[in-house]
């Protein structure tokens, strides 16, 4: 009889847990309730200027200050036929591998012109090594309300720097109209490989 | 390995197929094999914040010869592979292998002749997870992802049709050493 006041103590205490805050994150049932934190390192993110012409000038620097040589860029030359960045150049080739990435940031540090950044999103685990390179297609940012698709010209009277110096704020409807007029590009053919990615022009 | 194996293809089949996945996703027993950082991770993923015992995996085994999934966290050395495929071979069957990280899914930033280039060099690997190292959610996310990967797998004679369908495309594909650029 002398153990019956230590098993209801022993109860007593499964008892006062049932009222004490839960550690536990509900993480894929309730993944909203706890982001991640504001500067946290996710997959990473082509960004666009407000008129969808793309940041990315293909200077390479994301790659050469990559530590696990994860990044594979290939710059092109913009032309009037198909502009896809203000200025002279853009990234035709874009791939991070995502199996190399460390996830330290020094791309991001090294971009010059703000044009990859990190989101939040992590959830990148797949089951095969081809799956895990991201290309251009995959990194680039979401098309928002007010930009068009690239390739289109730039903003009538202006230059790469007023693009830089955020002076840009959407497409006109110039611009518009050249987007239409180059519209269905055709599949791109490159030493016998063919691109069939519209992004990819040369 | 069992009855289930003598099974005539059909809805019997598929439907055991159902049964044995549920039965096998949810009591997935990992065998630590933690070697670096991602260890650190995956501990983490086991204590009560994240709380992999939610999935029934709460048991990591020291032993694989009680365990089905293999999660190799961290960088493997030369030295270490035929240890790493020791284990491997000691697990029962079926049994499946989650590369933790950068580093055991490709060697990560360590390109280097002491570390392995991936432990698909070595085992089968049935999931990658990127990331250096990966933050627990991130373990979770796989783990329910290998979840799904086992709750399709084929029994029988299904699964005799789909090693055949698999080893066709595994003769076609390029060899490991072969590849160049950003999948070496």
């Amino acid at each position: 009889m002398g153990e019956l006041p230590q098993v209801v103590r022993g109860f007593g205490t499964t008892f006062v847990t049932m009222f004490k805050h839960v550690n536990t994150e509900q993480y894929p049932e309730a993944k909203d309730k706890f982001p991640p934190k504001p500067r946290f390192h996710g997959r990473h993110q082509l960004n666009r200027h407000p008129d969808g012409l793309e940041k990315c000038v293909g200077c390479e620097l994301c790659a050469w200050a990559c530590p696990a040589d994860a990044i594979y860029v290939e710059g092109a030359d913009n032309n009037d036929i198909a502009r896809f960045s203000p200025g002279e150049r853009y990234g035709r080739v874009y791939q991070i591998n995502y199996l190399r990435c460390i996830f330290c940031g020094l791309c991001i540090e090294a971009c010059p012109t703000r044009a990859l950044t990190m989101t939040h999103d992590f959830e990148l685990a797949d089951n095969g090594r081809e799956k895990l390179i991201f290309e251009k297609a995959d990194l680039l940012a979401p098309m928002l309300p007010g930009m068009l698709k690239p390739p289109h010209a730039m903003a009538p009277g202006t230059t790469a720097k007023d693009y830089y110096e955020g002076t840009v704020r959407g497409a006109t409807p110039e611009q518009i109209a050249d987007a239409e007029a180059q519209a269905n590009p055709e599949p791109v053919v490159i030493e016998g490989v063919v691109f069939l990615d519209s992004e990819v022009t040369q | 390995m069992g009855l289930e194996e003598k099974l005539p293809s059909g809805v019997l089949l598929t439907s055991v197929e159902k049964l044995a996945g549920y039965a096998r996703k949810n009591s997935l027993w990992p065998a630590t094999f933690g070697l670096a950082c991602c260890a650190i991770e995956m501990m983490a993923s086991g204590a009560g914040r994240y709380d992999l015992a939610r999935f029934g995996m709460e048991v990591f085994r020291a032993s694989p010869r009680q365990a089905d999934l293999m999660i190799v966290a961290g960088r493997v050395s030369q030295k270490m592979a035929p240890v790493l495929r020791q284990i491997y071979d000691q697990m029962p069957e079926p049994k499946w292998v989650l590369a933790m990280g950068a580093c055991a899914s490709s060697g990560g930033m360590f390109n280097n002749y002491a570390i392995v280039q991936g432990v698909d060099h070595i085992v089968p690997v049935d999931i990658y997870l990127p990331g250096c190292p990966p933050r627990p959610e991130m373990l979770i996310d796989a783990i329910l992802k290998l979840h799904d990967q086992i709750q399709d797998t084929k029994l029988g004679s299904n699964r005799e049709r789909e090693v055949r369908e698999l080893e066709t495309v595994a003769l076609g594909a390029t060899p490991l050493i072969d590849q160049r650029g950003l999948l070496r």
